[in-house]
């Protein structure tokens, strides 16, 4: 028998306990998001949320988790049984990948990738065709509708985030997630989000991305895909239980993502925003106040006419965003 | 799949809004017949919660129908209420002292106000805003409170009778009406700030869901539907009964048809309902809150009459035709809504459904008062 | 057109010893109370259309001692105030009058209300499907011989 190297016996069980590591973390992280889902409306509205499981109600996920558990898998007459239950799976499997290479601090990485960035991409355009499948494989018309709903809004909002990355990419001349943070060590003046000498554009590219992320994770105001009031539960409709469990897991699982992304590439990641104690606890800082900015947007706006949504991304982001990426490239040369 | 045996052989298909849907203020049925998102008809199916009120009216007596007239329209109870004690005392000739005239008036304007509240929040939820429902919950909870204090009930009032109302308000109630207008004018600001002038409401509502003003007078639309249209009719001004004509108020118009203009004339007829509330307080009469000699078992002579309301929702009337026993002999409610529902089916044509909701947010209806 | 003249153009289509009464709004709560044959409904509703009057209700009753149904439509003028109530008394036995829902659409769910509460058949009705009772509903409530 060929000897296994001891290195690689110790890099596959590192590999895997980051795995685990960054499963229960995303998973605990998408648990407790929809626990403040509840409690900061709570606060903005005048009333207390959820109080009576446990103490601040913070054993309420786990009472939800239970009782989607327990519920019924139902499954109706006419669907298309293999892609309804498929759907579920490939809307929640992408964003947990993604945290595969996502660095929470100088040395919390589960696997440093090169092409970090641009494998973080290509998974999240996967939830989309899995919410289509749950769309339409669901036999219903209100479902059917809003997948294609999801699909116009997904493309359409995909564009600029992609144009943005690759102005950033271009400063930062690297996919490498942790080498785009340590670009930006030092004080907040160094954030990429304020690297006004790249592109003065850049404080804008960092709320384009976050109204981006907004619409990869369907969330409000751009939550066509569940529009309570217009289509019930969207796509969503018949899924009873765990299986509708996991398209929320995966919607919160995409926020805590798509904050990350947010924090690594625009706000210096595990960096102190005065130059000092940089680790992990700034990373997690950053995050949850950007997870708190996009619950208080949802909780504040009303919902976009659907072509008001696609006039957003076409009209207005897109050529901001080309805008942007030609000054970087102007600036790149002339500097 | 259904879905793609309708697409394959018709460009339309027929999706089914209610009878259990979060956008239908109660238990309403839309056939929405579909071209991809646009509205091609939109056919209200009513009657699930038909009770066959008006039968009942001709099975009880007159006093013992009052509380059924809650029951409707329970969000502004007391305007129905109001017009079915105001038809009996037409027909039998009651004459109500002052005091409970402006005891009336003031009840029901505050009944209106809360109304209105909870509007503004529940079409704010239509649009996809779950937060200012909860801000003029807050204020209407103020309203409720009030009221139970004098009529002991929250929702559905009963607190009208024939020939007045059948308790006196007390000056906890004055005091606190006066505290509760102070504090909703002092909020209205906020209100405006966070609604009015948001960017994503404005473009949600603005050219939005246009009702022509010949629409409503073909359909017999009223209340606010009617005067964001341009038509300034208003019971309390064109056909003035209790003592409205003694106070000093607006009829707010706006002209543009669309879903803004409703929103505006509600949150305008909000304020012109505290202006009226206050003249009232300050105009109150002592004297007695009942009329003398009303008999228990009324019997009103024989004949039939009209009488009109201006309700939170439109014009609320009955039609009472009496032949001199007890009970009436035939007793018909115009519901506001009903003629309000009408018009949905003629003016949500080719629109996108969710302009069509926002349309039906705007009308304001409440399905008990449709049904009945 | 004022009351007066609204007066002489209805008098015009009421049948000879029709009443048409000028009662008081503060006791009736109308102004202008007609009876006309159930075939100048339609006439009336044209006449009150083009004087810019809204339909705001009709009311059916059943007189069963009479053996009729009267059918009462009221209209009123916006800007005035005012209000007309147009009367119609059919037969009990067999109910039919022509419908006035191509000149007020909004009479289209009233007369399918009245068809479901007494049994009248308006001729013309684009949809004589209930209204408010069931799809399959045979029975006529508001009629004084229902319900034992």
């Amino acid at each position: 028998m060929m000897a296994i190297p001891k290195d690689l016996i110790m890099e596959l069980v590192r590999i895997v306990l980051y795995v685990v590591g960054f499963l229960a973390f995303i998973a605990v992280n998408a648990a407790y998001l929809s626990l403040l889902e509840r409690k900061v409306p709570s606060w903005f509205q005048l009333r207390y949320g959820p109080k009576e499981v446990g103490p601040w109600g913070l054993l309420q996920p786990v009472a939800d988790g239970i009782k989607l558990c327990a519920k019924q898998l139902l499954v109706q007459k006419g669907a298309d049984v293999a892609l309804f239950k498929l759907a579920p799976a490939m809307v929640v499997i992408p964003a947990i990948m993604s945290a595969v290479t996502l660095p929470f601090s100088e040395t919390i990485v589960a696997r440093n990738i090169d092409l970090g960035l641009l494998l973080i991409f290509s998974l999240s355009s996967i939830h989309v065709i899995g919410t289509m499948l749950g769309g339409w494989a669901s036999c219903n018309k209100y479902s059917g509708i809003a997948a294609a709903r999801v699909v116009a809004q997904n493309i359409a909002y995909e564009i600029p985030l992609l144009l943005v990355m690759v102005s950033l990419v271009m400063v930062t001349h690297t996919f490498n997630l942790h080498e785009i943070v340590n670009g930006q060590a030092g004080g907040f003046w160094h954030w990429n989000a304020f690297r006004l000498t790249a592109s003065p554009l850049m404080p804008a590219a960092f709320i384009i991305y976050f109204i981006c992320m907004l619409a990869e994770a369907n969330r409000a105001p751009f939550d066509m895909l569940e529009a309570e009031s217009e289509l019930v539960a969207g796509a969503f409709t018949e899924y009873s239980g765990m299986g509708f469990g996991l398209f929320f897991i995966a919607e919160y699982a995409n926020i805590v993502v798509g904050c990350s992304l947010g924090t690594i590439l625009f706000l210096g990641g595990w960096h102190c925003p005065f130059g000092l104690l940089p680790g992990l606890h700034w990373f997690l800082i950053k995050m949850y106040f950007l997870c708190f900015m996009v619950i208080w947007v949802r909780w504040s706006f009303p919902r976009t006419q659907f072509y008001g949504l696609l006039n957003l991304s076409w009209k207005i982001l897109i050529p901001f965003a080309l805008a942007h990426l030609v000054l970087t490239s102007i600036m790149l040369k002339l500097l | 799949m259904s879905i793609e045996a309708q697409t394959i052989h018709r460009e339309t298909f027929v999706l089914n809004l209610g009878p259990q849907h979060p956008a239908t203020h109660g238990v309403l049925r839309i056939k929405l017949t579909m071209n991809g998102e646009y509205v091609e008809d939109a056919d209200p199916v009513i009657g699930y919660g038909h009770r066959m009120q008006e039968k009942m009216g001709e099975n009880r007596t007159y006093a013992k129908f009052l509380p059924n007239t809650a029951r409707m329209d329970y969000v502004a109870a007391l305007f129905n209420t109001h017009g079915y004690v105001c038809a009996v005392e037409r027909l039998a000739g009651i004459t109500v002292p002052d005091r409970a005239e402006y005891i009336r008036v003031i009840t029901a304007e505050l009944n209106r106000i809360a109304s209105h509240l909870l509007w503004v929040g529940a079409f704010l939820i239509d649009l996809g805003g779950f937060t200012p429902l909860l801000y003029t919950f807050d204020d209407r909870e103020q309203i409720l409170d009030l009221l139970e204090s004098i009529t002991g009930a929250r929702l559905t009032f009963c607190y009208y009778r024939f020939g007045g109302v059948c308790n006196d308000i007390d000056e906890q109630f004055i005091s606190g009406t006066r505290a509760f207008i102070a504090r909703l004018h002092s909020r209205m600001p906020m209100y405006h700030a966070l609604i009015t002038q948001n960017i994503i409401f404005r473009k949600r509502c603005e050219g939005i869901g246009p009702i022509p003003a010949e629409t409503c007078r073909k359909y017999g639309g009223s209340g606010p539907v009617l005067r964001g249209s341009g038509v300034s009719y208003d019971v309390r001004k064109n056909e003035p009964y209790s003592i409205y004509p003694r106070l000093d108020f607006n009829i707010p118009v706006y002209q543009e048809c669309d879903c803004t203009a409703r929103y505006k004339v509600r949150m305008d007829e909000m304020v012109e309902s505290m202006r009226i509330i206050e003249q009232s307080l300050d105009q109150l009469p002592a004297g007695p809150v009942m009329a003398e000699k009303v008999p228990k078992l009324l019997k009103p002579p024989k004949g039939d009459c009209y009488f009109n309301v201006e309700s939170a929702r439109g014009v609320f009337g009955v039609r009472l035709v009496s032949d001199g026993t007890d009970k009436a002999y035939r007793l018909k409610l115009r519901s506001p809504c009903f003629s309000n529902l009408s018009l949905f089916r003629d003016c949500s044509r080719g629109m996108l459904m969710a302009d069509a909701l926002a349309l039906l947010g705007s009308l304001d209806l409440v399905i008990p008062d449709i049904d009945r | 057109m004022t009351l007066s003249e609204l007066k002489t153009q209805l008098a015009s289509l009421a049948e000879p010893g029709a009443l048409i009464s000028e009662t008081d709004h503060a006791k009736r709560g109308t102004d202008l109370d007609v009876t006309v044959s159930a075939g100048k409904v339609v006439a009336a509703a044209e006449l009150l259309d083009t004087a810019r009057y809204t339909l705001e209700a009709i009311t059916g009753v059943d007189w069963i001692a009479e053996k009729q149904i009267e059918l009462v439509y009221d209209y009123t003028l916006w800007e005035s105030g005012v209000r007309v109530a147009v009367r119609s008394r059919i037969s009990r036995e067999n109910p039919a009058i022509p419908t006035i829902s191509a000149i007020f659409p909004g009479a289209n769910w009233h007369e399918r209300e009245t068809r479901d509460f007494f049994g009248v058949d308006f001729t013309g009705h684009p949809d004589m499907s209930p209204l408010l009772l069931p799809e399959d509903a045979t029975f006529h409530p508001l009629r004084k011989d229902f319900g034992a």
